[in-house]
């Protein structure tokens, strides 16, 4: 039991349980439980982003669609056709499901630059088709979303919804560790090195990037519908190619191939616009070269290259 | 041929001259060091703002578009000076998304040195239309179309006839081969950088009288270059130019025939079918006539 517990894998997820469970005590009032539960959905994204981009080796420039497709599923499947707000979770996350299922084929044959410009096309599509739809999205100006509600009672506060997000982060975390460190994690990273070789090896490469792939859509879409219900609102604004882009952002701030640096990029880079507020006129400029600096500096990523300077120091 | 068609053939010309000379913007710096610039749509957003700035104070046109087309020059050298090249041994991903800090810091330098209202620069030669089979053509788009082709030639005589384009040209194919006959490869992403801004810069300048400029015009412009560029096939110039224009005519077909508030996703719809039946784009698979 200790030695389960003295692993990265679980410790890591103890570590990041407990983390979620004390923050409370500095969350002092509404707005930082809102800061905090915005962390949380951007960071479920990032973990799946993070499955795909880091270990598979495969960029996405889309992701903000599949959020888009979750929160906008959801909203309309409630609002418009009076769905009960789970059964309009399941069916969205299916849909979600049948889609990254059909179109990763096609789009995961492409490599490197061709990938990101597909997945890029694709993102933007359902964007503009998101905004275009008004009559069932309310275009631009968004559309309100009925609460998320669990055998008929509301789910609504900031305080509930903290734990809400922080157990599905939990989850999609376990599940991210425990997929990495399984045989077709392992497939993954291989074809990440090499795909050529991969495939000589039996590696069927194709498949388990498609796997990664619709799970990484999956998680997306879960926080796009959690989303949607906790805010009461949806624009495309968060369906956009700058939202997927600030996806890729918060990936590769936090560090490639680290399952809790996907976690801390999506904190840091989702509350630095936060801080940033107060400078008014020069939030984009100073974001612009936050972002800049961190890559020339640490050009591994935060949490890899602090956790290198440790070492460092330690020794 | 019907009036109709031939005005939405000129306007989508026009329009895919300009994704053309963003798509060689991209194709030039991913050449010489594989990295996408995300920053390139803002070089074209200086292009126009700085132009109409350097108009507004006096300036003859001529004289600001140069000004405006030498400042943005001057961006991207030092874009770079400062940020490219202190991070050369990191990963391409790295690169990528120090260009993507670079535009938003660039877009949020607009903000302040400009503002965010829409601005528009005078047509270079009047606005009387043109007629022409029966359609209506706007000088300006006389202008950019010339422009254009003017610049795909000189670029084609840059890289096939100077010592500098081909050592360029060189680099791209090989890099370690460049740099084994002397070629100083650090020097040509220094200059490619410089003449992508410069390209953008004037596709900038030349669509601001057509269609307004302001601080944001860039994000669009970027994405339809490098989707552009990605339809051509990334690294070919002759794959860039084509791409554009195929690009312009079939998202201005789409909005006239289909539906204009889908032009867009009729455009990337194209992208992606092409993409599926063809991996690498149209030309991408021909590496012998790179730009």
């Amino acid at each position: 039991m200790l030695e389960r517990l003295a692993a990265p894998r679980t410790g890591g997820l103890l570590a990041l349980a407990a983390f979620a469970a004390l923050l409370p005590l500095a969350l002092v009032n509404n707005y930082y439980y809102d800061v905090a539960i915005l962390v949380g959905l951007n960071a479920i994204v990032c973990v799946g982003l993070n499955l795909l981009i880091g270990y598979a080796g495969q960029i996405s420039l889309g992701h903000a669609g599949f959020f888009g497709l979750g929160a906008y599923g959801s909203a309309v499947l409630t609002a418009r056709y009076g769905w009960p707000p789970l059964a309009a979770l399941a069916a969205a996350t299916a849909g979600v499901t049948v889609t990254a299922f059909v179109l990763g084929r096609p789009i995961l044959r492409l490599r490197g630059h061709y990938l990101a410009m597909a997945t890029l096309g694709l993102g933007v599509i359902i964007s503009i088709v998101i905004a275009t739809e008004d009559r069932l999205t309310g275009g631009p100006d968004g559309m309100a979303v009925p609460p998320l509600a669990v055998l008929g009672a509301a789910v609504q506060g900031e305080r509930v919804w903290y734990w809400i997000v922080a157990a599905c982060l939990l989850a999609a975390v376990w599940i991210a560790l425990n997929l990495v460190d399984s045989p077709p994690g392992r497939a993954l990273r291989a074809l990440h090195g090499t795909e050529i070789g991969a495939e000589v090896v039996g590696i069927d490469s194709a498949r388990h990037k498609l796997t990664v792939f619709v799970v990484s859509a999956v998680f997306a879409s879960v926080a796009g519908s959690l989303s949607a219900h906790y805010s009461g609102f949806v624009t495309p604004s968060k369906v956009t190619f700058l939202h997927s882009i600030e996806l890729v952002t918060m990936v590769v701030f936090g560090g490639m191939a680290s399952t809790f640096g996907a976690v801390v990029g999506a904190a840091v880079l989702t509350m630095l616009p936060q801080l940033l507020t107060v400078l008014k006129d020069y939030e984009m400029l100073v974001f612009g070269a936050v972002l800049m600096g961190t890559m020339i500096f640490m050009p591994r990523g935060l949490v890899p290259s602090l956790a290198a300077l440790a070492a460092r120091v330690r020794a | 041929m019907s009036a109709l068609l031939v005005q939405y053939l000129v306007t989508g010309l026009t329009v895919g001259a300009v994704y053309a000379l963003v798509a060689l913007g991209f194709c030039i710096i991913y050449n010489a060091s594989q990295i996408i610039n995300f920053a390139q749509g803002e070089f074209v957003m200086i292009g126009g703002m700085a132009a109409v700035s350097f108009s507004d104070i006096g300036l003859p046109l001529p004289l600001a578009v140069a000004l405006a087309v030498a400042a943005a020059a001057l961006v991207g050298l030092a874009l770079e000076k400062l940020a490219v090249e202190p991070a050369r041994h990191a990963p391409v991903v790295m690169l990528i998304i120090i260009t993507i800090g670079a535009s938003i810091f660039l877009r949020g330098l607009a903000t302040l040195v400009w503002d965010k209202k829409l601005h528009t620069l005078p047509a270079f030669s009047g606005d009387a239309p043109i007629g022409f089979f029966g359609a209506v053509v706007l000088p300006q788009s006389l202008w950019v179309l010339g422009v254009t082709l003017a610049i795909v030639l000189l670029l084609a005589l840059f890289f096939g006839r100077t010592l500098l384009g081909k050592a360029m040209l060189a680099t791209s194919y090989n890099r370690l081969a460049a740099q084994l006959v002397g070629i100083d490869v650090r020097r040509m992403l220094f200059i490619s950088f410089g003449l992508s801004a410069a390209l953008g810069a004037i596709a900038g300048a030349l669509i601001a009288p057509i269609a307004l400029t302001s601080y944001d015009i860039g994000v669009m412009l970027g994405l339809k270059g490098f989707a552009a560029a990605m339809l051509g096939g990334m690294g070919s110039g002759t794959g860039a130019v084509l791409g554009g224009l195929v690009l312009g005519v079939a998202e201005t077909l789409g909005a006239g025939y289909v539906s204009s508030a889908y032009k867009d996703v009729i455009a990337f719809a194209v992208i992606l079918a092409v993409l599926f039946f063809m991996p690498s784009g149209l030309l991408g698979v021909r590496s012998s006539d790179r730009v």
